[in-house]
This record gives C-alpha cells, sequence and structure tokens, in this order.
C-alpha cells in the first residue's frame, strides 16, 4: 500500500495536497481498498464554505456509501468532474486521478493538525 | 446469546486466498477476493465459486412428512416429485414470513430444507412447535454439511471435468446425488441465487476443502474466480430475487412480496386464510423493482415518497448493478404505484431522486 510522502493525512482517511493556499482532497487508498467497487461520487457542496470535518459529499461503492469530511476548514473550489465518467479512479489512482475536491485553505495552522505518511501508516498499525 | 463467529470448513482456504472477511449470520464468511465487480462478471461471463455453507440444512423424515410440509410451507408439496426441488416459505401465524427455503424432495417420506443460516434458530423453533401433530422426525444438520455454489455459464463445462453424471441432463430445480472429484454421495443441485445458471453442491464438511481445491484446479481452464458475499448479493438483486431481512421478513407476505407463485390455495397452510383474503381484496403494498431515472444509489431503509413528499414506501434492497451500470432497487410501495412506469422518490441524503418501476428480473441474458 501506498503513503506518499508529500501528502497530509486525516483520521478519516482523507489526504490534502497543500499548493498555496489551495489543497487537493481525496480518500487514501487504504479507504478506497476498505470500500471496495466506487461506483459514484456525489459532491453537491462546490462553492460552500466548510468547517473542519464537516461532510463535502458522499463515496458510494456497490455495497456501501461513505461520507466525505473535509480534513480543514475552507471552500470548496472545485469538483474533480473527472469522477463522474471515471468513479473507479479513486480505486486505480487515490492520490491522482481520482483526487476528489479543490478547496482554498481557510486556516493553514489547521493542517498542523493532520498526520504525516509515517503517523498515518502507524495509525493502521 | 454466542458471540463467537463460527468457521465454515473453508474459512481458513478463503484467508489464505486473501479474501475479505465479514461477520455473516454469526459466521465469518468472505465478502469478496479480488473485487466486487470482477467477481460479478466472472460469475455472469464465466464461473464463480461461492462458499454458502453458512446456509442451513434440514431432514424431514417419516410417514407424514409430506402433510407437514404441506402445513408448514405455502408452496404445494404433492406435486414435488423425487429428485425435484421447490422453492418456498415458511409463513408464521400471523401473516408474516418465517423464512424462505428450499425443499428438497429425496422421497414422500424424506426431505431436506435449505434455510438462511439468520434464521435457523428461528426456523428450527418454527419448525418443532408444529412438528408434533405429526408422525415426523426432524434433523438439523447444518454443522455438518458444507455447501459450494459453482454459478455461471461454465459451471456446466467445468463440474463436467469432475463427474461422470451428465450434468446438462439436470434440469433447473432439479437434484441427483452421486460421485464428483472423487467424493461420493454428493448433493448435485441445479439451483443457484445469481440467474447465471449452475449447481449447488452439498457436502460433508471433512470433504469440502478436497471438492474446493478440484473445482479451483479444474477452473482455471473456465475462467473460474471465487466470489465472496458482495457478489452473491448484487447478482441476486440483478434477479430481482428476495433475500430475507431485507425485502422480506416477519411483517411481510408473499402475497405483498411478489411470491403469490410460491402460494398455493390447494391445501391447508398456517395463515393460509390471511394469505387468501389479501390476495381476494388486494394487497395494500407490493414489493417492486425499481431504476433510478437520476443520479443516486438506493440503499437499504432509505425512505420513498410520492410527488408531495410524503413518505409512502421504504427501499428495502438497492445497488449500483454491475452489469448494467444503472442505479436499481427494490422496496415496497402502495399497490397503485406498483405498475410497470410509476414514478416515485427515493429520498437519498435528505433529496428526492426520482425513479420508476421496471419488469424484474433488472438483468437479462
Amino acid at each position: 500500500m501506498q503513503f506518499p510522502d508529500n501528502l497530509k493525512y486525516s483520521k478519516d482517511h482523507e489526504w490534502v495536497r497543500v499548493e498555496g493556499d489551495e489543497a487537493y482532497v481525496g480518500i487514501t487508498e487504504f479507504a478506497a481498498g476498505e470500500l471496495g467497487d466506487i461506483v459514484f461520487v456525489d459532491v453537491d457542496t462546490e462553492g460552500e464554505s466548510l468547517d473542519k470535518d464537516e461532510v463535502f459529499g458522499s463515496v458510494e461503492a456497490v455495497k456501501t456509501v461513505s461520507d466525505l469530511f473535509i480534513p480543514v476548514s475552507g471552500e470548496v473550489l472545485e469538483f474533480n468532474e473527472g469522477l463522474e465518467d471515471a468513479p473507479e479512479s479513486v480505486n486505480e489512482d487515490p492520490y491522482g486521478e481520482g483526487w476528489m475536491v479543490k478547496i482554498k485553505i481557510a486556516d493553514a495552522s489547521e493542517l498542523d493538525g493532520l498526520m504525516d505518511a509515517a503517523a498515518y501508516e502507524a495509525m493502521l498499525g | 446469546m454466542n458471540n463467537e463467529l463460527k468457521s465454515t470448513a473453508l474459512t481458513h482456504v478463503h484467508e489464505a486466498l486473501g479474501a475479505k472477511m465479514v461477520p455473516f449470520a454469526g459466521y465469518n464468511m468472505p465478502v469478496q477476493y479480488n473485487g466486487l465487480k470482477l467477481e460479478h462478471a466472472a460469475v455472469r461471463e464465466a464461473v464463480g465459486m461461492f462458499d454458502v455453507s453458512h446456509m442451513g440444512e434440514f431432514f424431514v423424515e417419516g410417514p407424514q412428512a409430506l402433510d407437514f410440509l404441506q402445513m408448514v410451507t405455502t408452496n404445494d408439496v404433492s406435486r414435488l416429485l423425487p429428485g425435484k426441488i421447490q422453492y418456498s416459505c415458511m409463513p408464521n401465524a400471523q401473516g408474516g414470513i418465517v423464512d424462505d427455503l428450499l425443499v428438497y424432495c429425496f422421497s414422500a417420506q424424506h426431505f431436506m430444507l435449505v434455510v438462511n443460516a439468520s434464521n435457523m434458530e428461528k426456523d428450527w423453533n418454527h419448525l418443532m412447535h408444529y412438528a408434533p401433530q405429526f408422525d415426523v422426525e426432524l434433523r438439523n444438520e447444518s454443522d455438518d454439511y458444507s455447501l459450494l455454489a459453482v454459478q455461471g455459464p461454465n459451471a456446466i463445462p467445468l463440474l463436467q471435468t469432475l463427474t461422470e453424471i451428465d450434468l446438462a441432463d439436470i434440469k433447473y430445480y432439479s437434484f441427483t446425488v452421486g460421485s464428483m472429484a472423487g467424493i461420493n454421495d454428493v448433493i448435485i443441485s441445479a439451483t443457484g441465487y445469481t440467474g447465471a445458471g449452475g449447481f449447488e453442491l452439498y457436502v460433508p464438511n471433512a470433504v469440502a476443502e478436497t471438492l474446493w481445491n478440484a473445482v479451483m484446479k479444474a477452473g482455471s481452464a473456465f475462467g473460474l474466480l471465487p466470489a465472496g458475499l458482495g457478489a452473491r448479493d448484487t447478482l441476486r438483486l440483478e434477479m430481482g430475487m428476495a433475500l430475507y431481512g431485507n425485502d422480506i421478513d416477519d411483517t411481510t407476505s408473499p402475497i405483498e412480496a411478489g411470491l403469490s407463485w410460491i402460494t398455493k390455495f390447494t391445501k391447508d397452510f398456517v395463515s393460509c386464510e390471511l394469505f387468501q383474503a389479501q390476495k381476494e381484496a388486494g394487497a395494500e403494498n407490493k414489493l417492486v423493482g425499481f431504476e433510478m431515472m437520476e443520479r443516486g444509489i438506493p440503499r437499504h431503509d432509505y425512505p420513498i415518497a410520492d410527488e408531495s413528499g410524503t413518505v409512502i414506501g421504504r427501499v428495502t434492497s438497492g445497488t449500483n448493478s454491475p452489469s448494467t451500470g444503472k442505479n436499481i432497487g427494490m422496496g415496497y410501495v402502495p399497490t397503485s404505484l406498483s405498475k410497470e412506469g410509476a414514478t416515485f422518490y427515493v429520498m437519498i441524503r435528505n433529496k428526492p431522486i426520482k425513479a420508476q418501476v421496471v419488469k424484474l428480473p433488472f438483468y437479462k441474458k
């Protein structure tokens, strides 16, 4: 399983890739594997400002549905439209093509509360 | 209650194959091996093998075995010949369903009932309540039997390499007892829960692994994949087959559930007056199949609402269909909204998403 070093991780199995005051958010390879074959990513919070840990959407696998939590407060700038036609990207390339939303970070200090790759890997045990 | 998870004779085999294991009906069962969609497709297009040893096997023997089964099941057992199988319901006295089951006829005095693992104890107690009125003996041999379901268009050619019995001769819902993979007395049953064709094989636990390994080895030439309970559920739902605990339960009647075809008023049975009255008056609600017309996946227990937003029913099963890509479900709605083409709304995360009633099965070959 992969845990890219350039990402920050949340206890809810989301990852964050910071680019300036913006960030890309997705779910980890572990989370995607646990969910199974993902068939629908439902995000209807584009344009909304959300507080840390608020639900920004949901991810539907064949058998289950799971809420998606925003790891740091911010405005949802963009949903990855590529997932409309290819939700399986979340399984196949969770840290690349499978990104879910781009956000504008409201408070960069919240990033310090997230885990680095080693800490996340250790949490999974 | 004993909270310890039971293993099947093959649990260690699933673990060695890297299956994701989940608790199901008190058993530690494989939900998937390499991916639900892969396993689902293997069953539709080639062949898959499921360990469903958690299912219960009860044997009913005695001079009044037939009379007993006529009383406790909804289908007409008198029409069942030796070597034939019947899908049926066990009704309760309140007009609900204790369980759905398969009835295997060895002779008019010797039957096997195959019941859901989750209901095993309830079924047994229910049957034992009626048994004293009849000259019958019941045995629960669930812990002694393993059950492998080999399902898909390649099931016949694959299994034919392991037996001299002409498998093409065993008609749907028939069975024979014979030798397979060097194992004697295998119950070879042309049944399944997938709509893909194939066989269910009942063997004593001691030889379950021998049979599993023989099928796996022979299966490599036929595209066989081991398949888990996840694919089993999507396969049965594509065929519109009811799952006990989801689509039918102690409070739903076979008439509402679309099971009139296995409810025969040619004989007396538990709750038959209730069912007949319901059939004549017309059931208030019906179990229907529906497809989502807008994006969203229906799930068990999501509310169903009408145009005005009033909740009128509930989803009992739902998924994204791996074979068709459509989002499909089953649920109870008022009979007035149960006709093909009727529309209603499934409440998904508090949003009404439009759905349309369709004919079952959802998937046709």
